[in-house]
């Protein structure tokens, strides 16, 4: 129903590299162990942020893309904060947030704390000297034990910390309805999701639900299907040197993975002008429909707020496996993406928040809450199986992938949702969409 | 609307040349009508769905909850009404409107008055590049304004968005009034010149109130604009002091970043029209037959 | 909240109150002024004064930025080199940015004649109907919707579910009631379909502008002159030819200009229903589209022939003055 949205900050503030086993608990560092919250980590106020200023009176602004119970969440994460200290949080949520820092950054007029839009823009900002190194605000050696090596990495600018995550989440589940499809095993290998299609293709209209209308952002959910088959067809590598710029589109490597999501569109509930019309909040709901429209919908761990996700029982109504493996030799990837945060202003106010804000005590607020994973590995106090699943898949992916298209320019990430709804149209177009893909590349990377 | 077709008829029952007269005139009125019809289907659906869950408007068209009638509920409405801010934000949003309207629509009278009656060199040419004005993107202005304002701290306070707002919206209503007051016929000027009138008196006195049903015009559609802004306010607003933002962007905000919350959008969406149609129907009044023809007897 | 109780209270004085006697205040003193001068000096001087205020914020607000934006028009991206009119060759060498233009052209054509026209014919009709208000109140009410809620409202109408089951959407509701549909409105861009139904959301929004400000020209058509004409003999259609049209015809003329630049500098509601996806983008999404890409040069191009795309649509201004100075 909502038109609206800009890439969504899941998919689209987040950041990252693709790093490359970075997630596998490497052996240096604690392996996580379930906290209750607040019982491992640092009070507010005690972190070194403020160095034990008084701040109490004192305000910190933030503007952040989140919205509705989102934002309820973050004023819950906060609330601890501000009672310790005495300081308030000022927060306004906009999804025109690109605009407003693009301008803040060139006149100067900006917030103390604020996500930021993507890693490229967080580079941008941080070279302009308006993001605030954060290595003197953060605790890090607690800060780097208890985030993934991979998420520090990626707020990093020449080796600086300057972004942090405060949430994150899990891309590429495939969800399905239990009453419909029997899945005792999950499919490990593409060719098996292929076999339980096919096993189960009398039950439903069609197998796949696929719905990329997204108003602004119209394209996205079929950009993260590429992005998945990408990682599991071609590998890591090519996943990597393709959203930098030098892998092109016309390689080999890519346009298979095309074909294969035109596998998918081609076997899609409603076809093509379906895929295209639907909206992506409610492209899941033909999976409750009677008689099922589809045997499965791919989307990320947050459609469980969305659709008729939203009023179903989780295990139940709806359940969901990882994205099986396509070539074995790229087993275990997994995509993930996460709300990337910056500090503009060093006050001390704004200090102590920052460094509250990535503490594990802080992180379980939101998640005990729902509809969120933590960056955090020791924010453990999920409200649902489903997340706490979704988590564990991230946690213990053997390759950990960030969203391509958000690591892409903003104008290779446009360029490539058009793209996506262009060959969901005209599949028999594909090599003229990818040629085009493959001039904005050589624009996009440009200086 | 059926009840005033109703009324138009039973008025004229009666008399023979009535109902003549009523059956000549229905295709009028069934123009009318459908026209209204066509222009209110969106709106309606949108307010049948404001009061259903975000599963049913998905799943079954809003018509299906009128017959036979549905639940509806007020849940939508209660959850905007709660968000927390939402009354501060209504007074901001009213504050920064209210002078957003009145001064570009003063400045523009004086202006669009000395274009329109007084004598100077390359008068047309200027006010053409005053109309040409119409045409810059406003999102080209917003980087150098935020640097002007910012040594004088403006930057979050409403005068910046009163001034911006005036600056926008200047080239509009100077062009529209300019030419409302070019209409105006020349001997109710000669004739106030005889009782030896100032400009100032002339003005205020005869210019401004023969023009009273462009101006009121003119307002609505700026308050309009101001009411409904979300981009300026947050842009000279929003990263300084959030307590001076205006509902616009509180309502923005109903929605989650990953979507889901649209149908509080809907609710809100009728409970910020209500102002600007209020300020619609005040103002309406003024949009009276003969004002000009009044004055010039007078 | 005391202290915030009290700012607010400052602040609504000063808008209410304080704003308008300041601007009142200036014309008074300008007066007092122009008085103290040569009687000469007054008629040279007075115009100034009068056009100060304006002419004070369209300098600040409007021409300084756009001055800045064209210089920026002519540098690269990162606006440290002369580039000459390299934005420019990229503009038109370029599909999309290409296809904007054209699509730009055909809602500088489509949306001033559909909403001039029915305005026009609205605001005619409704004068003779009792219900005049309610029905203007009507025609004006989408207006009164900010750009977003009309996403959502006609997200609803243009809704499109899989042929065959029940149709959400109003539009393909009602033409499953003729056995027809379901339409995918925004989807096909075949013979420019969804640029011309965007145009038409657009016109729903907007006919009610040029409606309420030709009402109100046509209010201020003196009542005897139409009577006396009727009087005369003169049919209802005759009355409009000679007296409402050529009365009218200033007004219509202000409400087209501006329509045209309107739909020039649509953005809001290509953004929000398609995100200039499926062929319907249009020039000022394409240059705020490049802002958001961090190509302020390539923007500015964009915005700088935004400008120029205006110059005929003076031109015929100034026609349309010189016939006013004439009558006058």
């Amino acid at each position: 129903m909502q038109i609206t949205k800009h890439r969504s900050p899941v998919l689209a503030v987040l950041a990252g590299a693709v790093l490359i086993a970075a997630c596998t608990t490497p052996s240096g560092t604690s392996a996580p162990e379930p906290s209750s919250p607040g019982g491992a980590t640092t009070a507010p106020g005690a972190t070194t942020g403020t160095g034990g200023e008084d701040i109490s009176g004192q305000e910190v602004t933030v503007i952040g893309t989140w919205g509705g119970a989102e934002e309820e969440s973050f004023r819950a994460m906060v609330k601890p904060w501000e009672d310790e200290t005495g300081a308030t949080v000022k927060y306004t949520g906009t999804r025109d947030l690109n605009i407003i820092l693009s301008n803040g950054i060139q006149s100067g007029v900006l917030p103390d704390l604020a996500g930021l839009p993507g890693p490229g823009q967080m580079a941008e900002y941080a070279e302009a000297g308006a993001l605030i190194d954060l290595s003197t605000v953060l605790d890090m050696p607690t800060y780097t034990s208890e985030t993934a090596p991979a998420l520090v990495e990626l707020g990093t600018v020449d080796g600086k910390v300057v972004g942090v995550f405060i949430k994150s989440a899990v891309k590429g589940l495939i969800w399905y309805n239990p009453s419909v499809v029997d899945v005792t095993t999950p499919p490990a290998t593409w060719d098996e999701l292929q076999t339980l299609a096919t096993s189960n293709a009398d039950k439903a209209e069609a197998i796949w639900c696929v719905g990329v209308e997204s108003g602004a952002a119209s394209g996205w959910p079929g950009t993260d299907w590429i992005e998945d088959i990408v990682l599991r067809q071609a590998g890591p590598d090519v996943y990597n040197s393709w959203w930098q710029g030098q892998t092109k589109w016309t390689d080999p490597a890519i346009k298979s993975a095309w074909e294969t999501f035109g596998q998918v569109i081609a076997n899609a509930y409603g076809g093509g002008t379906g895929v295209n019309a639907t909206n992506f909040e409610v492209a899941g709901d033909p999976l409750f429909a009677d008689p099922p429209g589809c045997l499965f919908h791919h989307q990320a761990s947050f459609i469980t707020g969305l659709g008729q996700f939203a009023t179903g029982t989780a295990g139940e109504d709806y359940d969901f496996f990882p994205f099986p493996d396509i070539d074995p030799a790229n087993a275990g990837a997994v995509e993930g993406a996460g709300d990337l945060f910056g500090m503009f202003h060093d006050t001390p106010a704004a200090r102590s928040l920052m460094a509250y804000l990535v503490t594990a005590e802080a992180q379980d607020i939101w998640v005990s809450r729902g509809g969120a994973l933590s960056a955090n590995k020791n924010a453990t106090s999920y409200a649902n199986d489903i997340d706490r699943r979704s988590a564990e898949l991230l946690l213990n992916a053997q390759t950990f992938a960030f969203d391509a298209s958000d690591l892409m320019p903003q104008e290779m990430n446009a360029a490539f949702w058009q793209g996506v709804v262009d060959y969901i149209a005209n599949p028999s177009q594909l090599d003229s969409i990818l040629a085009e893909l493959d001039s904005t590349q050589e624009s996009a990377y440009a200086e | 609307m059926t009840a005033a077709t109703e009324g138009t008829r039973l008025a004229t029952v009666g008399q023979a040349s009535g109902v003549s007269r009523w059956l000549r005139r229905l295709p009028l009125h069934a123009f009318v009508i459908v026209l209204m019809i066509i222009w209110l289907i969106p709106t309606i659906g949108l307010f049948v769905n404001s009061f259903r869950t975000p599963q049913d408007a998905a799943s079954s068209g809003w018509w299906t909850a009128l017959f036979p009638p549905e639940a509806l509920s007020f849940d939508n409405y209660a959850y905007v009404l709660n968000r927390q801010g939402i009354a501060p934000a209504f007074l901001n949003s009213l504050l920064i409107a209210i002078p957003s309207t009145v001064i570009p629509v003063m400045v523009a009278a004086f202006a669009g008055y000395a274009f329109a009656w007084m004598k100077f060199p390359l008068r047309n040419v200027l006010f053409l590049a005053v109309v040409g004005l119409l045409v810059v993107p406003l999102q080209t202005t917003f980087i150098p304004l935020l640097q002007l304002f910012r040594p004088l701290g403006w930057n979050g306070e409403f005068i910046a968005v009163w001034l911006a707002h005036t600056g926008y919206g200047l080239p509009f209503a100077v062009y529209l009034l300019r030419n409302f007051m070019g209409e105006l016929p020349r001997e109710v000027f000669e004739s106030a010149d005889i009782d030896g009138a100032g400009w100032a008196t002339k003005f205020f006195r005869l210019a401004l109130p023969m023009t009273i049903p462009a101006i009121a015009a003119l307002a609505i559609f700026q308050f309009l604009f101001t009411w409904n802004d979300l981009l300026v306010a947050f842009v000279f607003i929003g990263a300084s002091r959030p307590d001076n933002l205006p509902m616009t962007v509180l309502v923005a905000n109903l929605v989650q970043s990953t979507g889901g919350g649209s149908q509080y959008l809907a609710a809100a969406a009728f409970l910020t029209m209500v102002v600007p149609l209020i300020v619609f129907l005040f103002l309406q009044r003024y949009f009276v037959r003969g004002l000009t023809g009044g004055a010039v007897k007078g | 909240m005391d202290p915030r109780l009290t700012a607010a209270l400052v602040n609504a004085a000063v808008a209410v109150v304080g704003v308008p006697a300041a601007l009142v205040g200036y014309i008074l003193l300008v007066e007092q002024i122009l008085k103290a001068l040569p009687d000469r000096l007054q008629p040279r001087v007075r115009p100034w004064l009068w056009l100060l205020p304006a002419f004070a914020f369209l300098a600040v607000f409007l021409i300084y930025p756009t001055i800045q934006t064209i210089a920026r028009s002519f540098q690269n991206r990162a606006g440290t080199e002369f580039v000459g009119l390299a934005n420019y060759e990229w503009f038109f060498g370029n599909n999309d940015a290409f296809s904007s233009l054209i699509n730009s052209g055909i809602w500088v054509v489509l949306l001033p004649l559909i909403t001039v026209g029915l305005g026009l014919l609205i605001a005619v009709i409704v004068d003779r109907v009792r219900y005049e208000s309610t029905a203007k109140s009507v025609i004006f009410l989408p207006l009164a919707i900010s750009a977003t809620a009309a996403g959502v409202i006609w997200f609803f109408m243009f809704l499109w579910v899989p042929p065959g089951q029940p149709q959400v959407g109003t539009l393909n509701g009602a033409l499953g009631v003729f056995g027809a549909g379901p339409l995918a409105f925004l989807q096909v861009s075949d013979w420019k379909f969804n640029t011309v139904m965007l145009i038409l959301v657009m016109a729903w929004m907007w006919t009610g502008f040029a409606m309420v400000i030709i009402s109100a020209a046509y209010k201020g058509i003196s009542r005897e002159l139409l009577e006396a004409a009727r009087v005369d003999g003169a049919n209802e259609v005759q009355v409009f030819r000679a007296i409402v049209w050529p009365l009218l015809l200033p007004t219509m003329a202000v409400i087209t200009t501006t329509m045209i630049i309107t739909a020039l500098k649509t953005f809001d509601l290509v953004y929000v229903m398609t995100g200039g996806q499926f062929d319907t983008s249009v020039i000022a999404f394409e240059m705020i589209q490049q802002f958001s890409f961090g190509r302020a040069d390539r923007s500015a191009a964009v915005a700088v022939i935004l400008f120029l795309a205006i110059i005929p649509v003076m031109a015929f201004q100034i026609r349309q003055f010189r016939r006013q100075e004439a009558i006058r």
